[in-house]
Order: C-alpha cells, then sequence, then structure tokens
C-alpha cells in the first residue's frame, strides 16, 4: 500500500548551501520549472524514485529564516504548515553550520519531520572545519545525512534516509529550541492566552513563539481569531518585553551551540582562508570595482565573441532556407509564402539566434555565479545601485543589457526579493543595446560629421542612462516604494564550480526562454508581418504604412515621414529590423551607402537628432518584451514599459528635435 | 559600547545591541547576529560597506546598517 503512495519531500535551506545541486541530482531532468500560484519568485518541482515509491520533490524557496518579511519566506512556510508535506530535507553547508541550522531551529516547532542534508563536507575539511554527522544526530535527534552533492556521493543516501523514515515509522523526538531563560514565563502566558484559539492547521507552540517575535501575519491571524479581552491581555504581556524578538533568537542559537558543541572542531584562529585571499582584492573599493569590469567585461567578449559567429549562421542558415522554400511555393498564392518566409520562418530564425546567444551567456555567467563570484559584484556595485533605487545584485543584469537585454531581463532572477527584481526588470530594458547603439554609430557620422558624432553618440548614450537613473529614482519612490532591510548580505565562500549546476541551470533557462518568450517573439513577428503585408501585398500601402500616415501630424513634430516614422516602428521587432525597414521604405539601393544617401536626402540633421534620441529610448524590442512578460508573470507591467517609453521617447525625442532646429 | 562601524580592521567585538525595525533585526539575527557573540572586523575602509566575520560567516554590511548593531570591544573586557 505504502509503494503505491506518492511521498512529498520538501527541500528548504539558506542561500549558498548547494541546495539546488541537491535538488537537481535527485530529480535529474525530471523537474519542472514554474512560479508559485499568484506569485513572481520561482518554484521548483520535480520527482525521484527509490525502491519503488515515488516521491515528489519540492524546492522551498531558499531563505535564512521564516519571518513574514519576504514573500518568500512566506511561500516557505505557508507550503510547509498548509500543505504538510511528509518530511522537509534541510540542506546545511558544513562549513557553515552554525548559521545554516537557524533555519533548522526555525522549522523544528513546525509538525513536519525534519531530516538535516550537511552538504559540501569537503569545503569543511578544507577550510579545517570537519563537521562529526553522527554526534550532530546524537546532539539533535534529527536524522543527518553527510554528502558531497557536487560530486554525487551522498544524495543516494538521503533518499534511502527519506525512504526510511517514512516507512518504517521511527522515532522522531527531536530536541527542539525554547525561548532564552529571560522569557520563558512570557512564552508560557501567550501560549495559555490563545490556547484553543489557534485555526487549524498553525501549531500552537510556533504560533506563540512567532506572537513574541513580532510576526505581522501571525499577529493579524491572532487578533482576528482571539476575543477582543483576551488579545488585549496578549498585547499587555507582549508591550512589556520590548526584547522579545531577540529572546527567540538567542534561544536558537543556544540550541545551535548546544547542537554542534560536539560535532564541529575549532579551526585555528585567525587561518587566512582561500576566500579572504582573493577577497582582498575583490571587495576592496578601489582594486574589486577593477576586477569586477575586468572579469565582467571579459565574459561579455567572450560572449560575444562566441556568441555573434553563431548567430549570424543561423541568421544565414535561415536565409538559406528562404531561398530554398521560394521556389517551392512559387504557385501558392503570395500571402502564403510571404507568411511562411517572412513571418515564420524569419520569426523562428529570430528566436534561435537570440537562442544561441542566451545559452553562452548563461553558461559565463551561471559559473560565475556558481563560484560565489557574484556575490563580490553585488557588494561592490551597492552603493552606487542604491542611488537610483536599486542594488547591489541589480547590476549585473544592467550591465549585460548594454549587449543585449534579453538576456539582461532574464538574468534578474538572481535577484533575491520579488520587489527587487520587478524593479530590475523594468529598468533593464532602458539600458541601450548594440543595435541600438550601432545604428548610433551608422547615423551620426552622417549628420554631424567625426568630432560631432562622437560628441552625439556619447552624450546619448549618457543621456539614456541618465534617463533610466532618474527612472529608477521615480520607480523607486512613487510607483514601487516598500520597506527595505538594507544592506546586510552573506559573502559565501569561493568554491569550484559544478558544472552539473551550471548545464541544469542553462538548460532550463533555454528551455524556458523558447516555450514562453520564443512564442510571444514568432507570434508578433507574424503579426507585424501581416500588418505591413495586408491588404494587397505591398508596403506602401499596408495598413502598417497606414498607421504610419495617421501618425504624420507626430512625425511633424519631429521632422520626420511617415517613412522614418515606420521605420522607428519596426525596432520593436527588432533594433535591427529598423536599418532594414529604413532601405526598403526610402526605396535605397541595396548598400549601405545608397542607405546613407537616402538618408540624407530625407531629413535634416536636426531631425536625425531627434530620431536618435527617440530611438534610442524607444520601447524594448520584441525579445526584451517577451522576456519581460515572463520575469514580471504579467502583461500589466510589459505594457506600462511600453507605455512609458513610447511617451517619454517622443516627448524627448520632439523636445530636442524642436531646440535643435533653433540651434543648428 | 560603540557603534560596529567603529571598529578598526583586525579587532574584535562582541555584540550587546540592536536597534532598528523588526525586518532588520530578523535577518540580522538570522544571519548571526545576537547580544553576546563575537564579531571581527575584516574590512572597514571609513567609507563605503564593511565586511565581517560573525559565527563563521563574511558578513557585508552598509554603513548605516553597521550603525545599527552597538558593540563592546573585546579589549574593554
Amino acid at each position: 500500500m505504502e509503494q503505491q503512495k506518492t511521498i512529498t519531500v520538501a527541500l528548504a535551506g539558506q542561500p549558498n548551501t548547494g541546495k539546488s545541486t541537491v535538488f537537481n541530482v535527485l530529480t535529474g531532468l525530471k523537474q519542472h520549472v514554474g512560479n508559485w500560484p499568484g506569485k513572481t519568485v520561482e518554484q521548483k518541482t520535480g520527482s525521484a524514485t527509490y525502491d519503488g515509491s515515488t516521491y515528489r520533490l519540492v524546492d522551498l524557496p531558499g531563505t535564512y529564516s521564516l519571518t513574514a518579511n519576504s514573500p518568500e519566506e512566506l511561500i516557505a512556510r505557508d507550503f510547509i504548515i498548509q500543505e504538510q508535506p511528509d518530511v522537509v530535507v534541510v540542506v546545511t553547508d558544513a562549513a557553515m553550520l552554525e548559521r545554516n541550522l537557524y533555519l533548522v531551529t526555525e522549522l523544528l516547532p513546525l509538525s513536519t519531520p525534519v531530516i538535516i542534508a550537511l552538504n559540501m563536507m569537503d569545503v569543511a575539511k578544507q577550510e579545517g572545519r570537519p563537521v562529526d554527522p553522527r554526534a550532530l544526530e546524537q546532539a539533535t535527534g534529527i536524522r543527518v545525512v553527510p554528502m558531497v552533492a557536487a560530486k554525487n556521493r551522498g544524495v543516494k543516501e538521503l533518499l534511502a534516509v527519506v525512504h526510511d523514515f517514512v516507512h518504517d515509522g521511527v522515532e522522531y523526538a527531536p530536541d527542539k529550541p525554547e525561548v532564552r531563560e529571560d522569557h520563558r514565563a512570557l512564552l508560557d502566558d501567550v501560549q495559555a492566552q490563545i490556547a484553543g484559539s489557534v485555526p487549524a492547521p498553525y501549531p500552537e507552540d510556533w504560533v506563540a513563539l512567532k506572537l513574541l517575535e513580532g510576526d505581522k501575519v501571525v499577529t493579524e491571524m491572532m487578533k482576528e481569531n482571539l476575543d477582543p479581552a483576551r488579545w488585549a491581555k496578549v498585547e499587555g504581556l507582549l508591550r512589556e518585553y520590548d526584547d522579545a524578538q531577540l529572546a527567540v533568537a538567542g534561544g536558537r542559537y543556544e540550541w545551535i551551540e548546544r547542537a554542534t558543541r560536539a560535532a564541529i572542531e575549532r579551526p585555528k584562529a585567525g587561518a587566512i582562508t582561500r576566500t579572504r585571499r582573493f577577497d582582498r582584492i575583490a571587495t576592496h573599493p578601489v582594486w574589486g570595482v577593477f576586477t569586477m569590469l575586468g572579469i565582467l567585461i571579459a565574459a561579455i567578449v567572450a560572449a560575444m565573441a562566441i556568441g555573434m559567429p553563431i548567430s549570424m549562421g543561423i541568421m544565414n542558415g535561415i536565409s538559406s532556407l528562404g531561398s530554398i522554400v521560394a521556389p517551392l511555393l512559387a504557385n501558392a498564392p503570395a500571402w502564403i509564402s510571404g507568411l511562411v518566409i517572412d513571418g515564420i520562418i524569419y520569426g523562428v530564425g529570430a528566436v534561435l539566434a537570440i537562442l544561441a546567444f542566451l545559452v553562452i551567456y548563461f553558461a559565463l555567467f551561471g559559473l560565475l555565479e556558481d563560484i560565489g563570484y557574484m556575490a563580490r559584484v553585488a557588494y561592490v556595485m551597492d552603493r552606487a545601485m542604491r542611488k537610483i533605487g536599486l542594488h547591489g545584485k541589480s547590476f549585473l543584469p544592467l550591465l549585460m543589457g548594454f549587449t543585449c537585454n534579453i538576456p539582461a531581463v532574464m538574468g534578474t532572477r538572481v535577484i533575491e526579493t520579488e520587489r527587487a527584481r520587478l524593479k530590475a526588470v523594468l529598468l533593464t530594458p532602458l539600458v541601450p543595446c548594440m543595435a541600438q547603439t550601432m545604428m548610433l554609430t551608422f547615423f551620426a557620422p552622417l549628420f554631424f560629421g567625426p568630432g560631432g558624432a562622437t560628441l552625439v553618440m556619447v552624450s546619448l548614450i549618457l543621456g539614456a542612462l541618465a534617463v533610466m537613473g532618474l527612472s529608477g529614482i521615480l520607480l523607486d519612490r512613487v510607483v514601487l516604494p516598500g520597506e527595505r532591510i538594507g544592506f546586510i548580505m552573506e559573502l559565501p565562500l569561493y568554491h569550484r564550480p559544478n558544472f552539473r549546476t551550471v548545464g541544469t541551470y542553462v538548460w532550463q533557462r533555454a528551455r524556458q526562454f523558447l516555450t514562453r518568450a520564443g512564442t510571444v517573439i514568432l507570434a508578433v513577428a507574424v503579426g507585424i508581418w501581416a500588418l505591413s503585408y495586408l491588404p494587397n501585398g505591398d508596403v506602401e500601402t499596408s495598413i502598417l504604412a497606414a498607421i504610419g500616415h495617421a501618425l504624420t501630424p507626430l512625425g511633424n513634430l519631429m521632422g520626420l515621414n511617415w517613412r522614418m516614422l515606420v521605420a522607428l516602428f519596426t525596432s520593436f521587432v527588432s533594433k535591427e529590423a529598423a536599418l532594414a525597414t529604413m532601405a526598403v521604405l526610402l526605396g535605397a539601393a541595396d548598400t549601405e551607402a545608397g542607405l546613407a544617401i537616402a538618408l540624407q536626402a530625407a531629413i535634416t540633421p536636426a531631425a536625425a537628432l531627434g530620431f536618435l534620441v527617440t530611438q534610442m529610448l524607444f520601447v524594448p524590442c520584441l525579445g526584451t518584451l517577451g522576456v519581460i512578460v515572463e520575469e514580471s508573470r504579467s502583461w500589466k507591467w510589459a505594457l506600462a514599459i511600453l507605455a512609458y517609453l513610447f511617451v517619454i521617447a517622443f516627448a524627448l525625442g520632439i523636445l530636442v528635435y524642436q531646440v535643435a532646429r533653433l540651434v543648428m | 559600547m560603540a557603534p560596529l562601524n567603529s571598529l578598526e580592521t583586525g579587532e574584535v567585538g562582541v555584540v550587546q545591541a540592536l536597534d532598528g525595525g523588526r525586518g532588520f533585526i530578523s535577518r540580522a539575527a538570522a544571519l548571526g547576529f545576537t547580544p553576546g557573540i563575537e564579531v571581527a572586523m575584516v574590512q572597514n575602509f571609513r567609507r563605503g560597506p564593511l565586511i565581517v566575520v560573525v559565527r563563521d560567516t563574511h558578513v557585508a554590511l552598509g554603513r548605516g546598517e553597521a550603525r545599527k548593531i552597538q558593540v563592546g570591544k573585546l579589549v574593554d573586557w
């Protein structure tokens, strides 16, 4: 009977404990990545089998504790309390055991049995701090499974232990943490007051503890569930003690002290670790910045060097495919061949070309994250980022945005909190990507001469960044204000990269891109093709042109004719497409020189300046839009950004044109 | 008693008290900052964030946050 039931195992752990590695090893590729219902926090579930039983594994968000202060912590604790998994496995880093056990102390008062996975045993030994798993087990009454998940050692044993635990009804009577001595009476009193009124399935002793901690959610819940007289009594009791939060934390650490006394060997005092040696430079206020720029730029250059040829190769392959398919469709109605070649094949080609890039990006940056270097980047950039309403970890996606916004927006996933992640997702598209800068390098010299061109280019890029900075401040103060915990973060030890972890990560991101963002891109590419084709196959009389004509008043404000406007709008499909469209619409000869001449004839320098400003700030390209929808889990934010950028781009473009007209 | 950011590189202090909102105190406590625990200053350049070691973990803090942690220097004991 037991063999048929699916056993649910929750996987918990603080950040940087190798929890994802454990999850990946347990589930292989049998995992599903999505989001927790209604949230933008990532959810991973998977399955594993052992000895005839099926295990459903749920990867809870990595959290330091289970307070009500962040959506990640609420998700983790609500899952355990409401869904009541059979077991929760807490992954710990043996070299960081004292601190990692804090999460275990938060979980023990809940009714789900805890098993400790003692990971990174090798690192602990290397750092001169080996841990004795048996001693830990003896002291706590909790099953402890030592492992080195990165080398696939000990993970199967974990499943075996879970299996035995669930099936053999082993006795589970762990030592539970108590509150610090000077608050024990308070805890007893509070618990007495709430007895019988705690809604299921919340454990009473856990609720009492949370009330002492001042937990927002639990406080609200008990206020509703207790009659006013008793609630007033509870409030009265709590008011007398202003240190309760630290008393609870203190009690937890006392438990940890008891648990680890016999299990951990004290290290030699003052031992300089490998981590500290590298960090002397990596976190130095001056050298740290240079090191970081060096490493990140090297990574970006490597990504471009490998990615561009592959992308170009794919695009060429697509053109060839188009040429092969064209004669086959010669007898079909024109619209079908147009749809297939210019819509579908082009769309699919664009998605694949982007994907090639993304895979390389994610591999490189996933590697840097895995060895622990990214925390140093966040540390070095934190002060600068806070000035625009973001924080250190958001720097990396912004930097990536200079080459391409698509992987940059996808890269915001590493940011720990939901609010900070959303902010980064919304601001990254404001960073001018390479396609936009290339447009700039093509245009500027045509109208402003070599010296003027450089000035224009630099000012436009800095200007775009200024708009991003100001938008960040606006976003922070007006649109998404919220409690900030302030800058306090762990700097994990460096460790050797685990290629399986990085590989799984790249695979998941690629798959997500293809299924979600990819379909958006394809759909819109076909849509735009349709607009430029209908109703009679000639772009000059198409719906797209009609839209362009309708916007002539706008164009006049900017000194642009409808063709330039349409070209601007096609930069929505891809920034690269804008140049191609311009060539077509202006009837230019099929060469760069031809386009250059046609452009110079079409608009004045002042209009060119306005056009460039608008182009730099214009709405994100299709691909970016697709990932924004994906990462923010809603069309609402994507459309908001679209509207915001549309307005800003044109407002500033018009302003610059009108002023330039007077000056030039 | 003095704020954490007054510790020089290489000095060790013992946490006495934590000021600040609930959110900060929870996060600080979860990372290991509780009264009675030793904190070693690893990097303090007078400006910019600091790095300390607490309960065997390297933790980086902003100066504003460090100001909320009161420590007593070990030598005072």
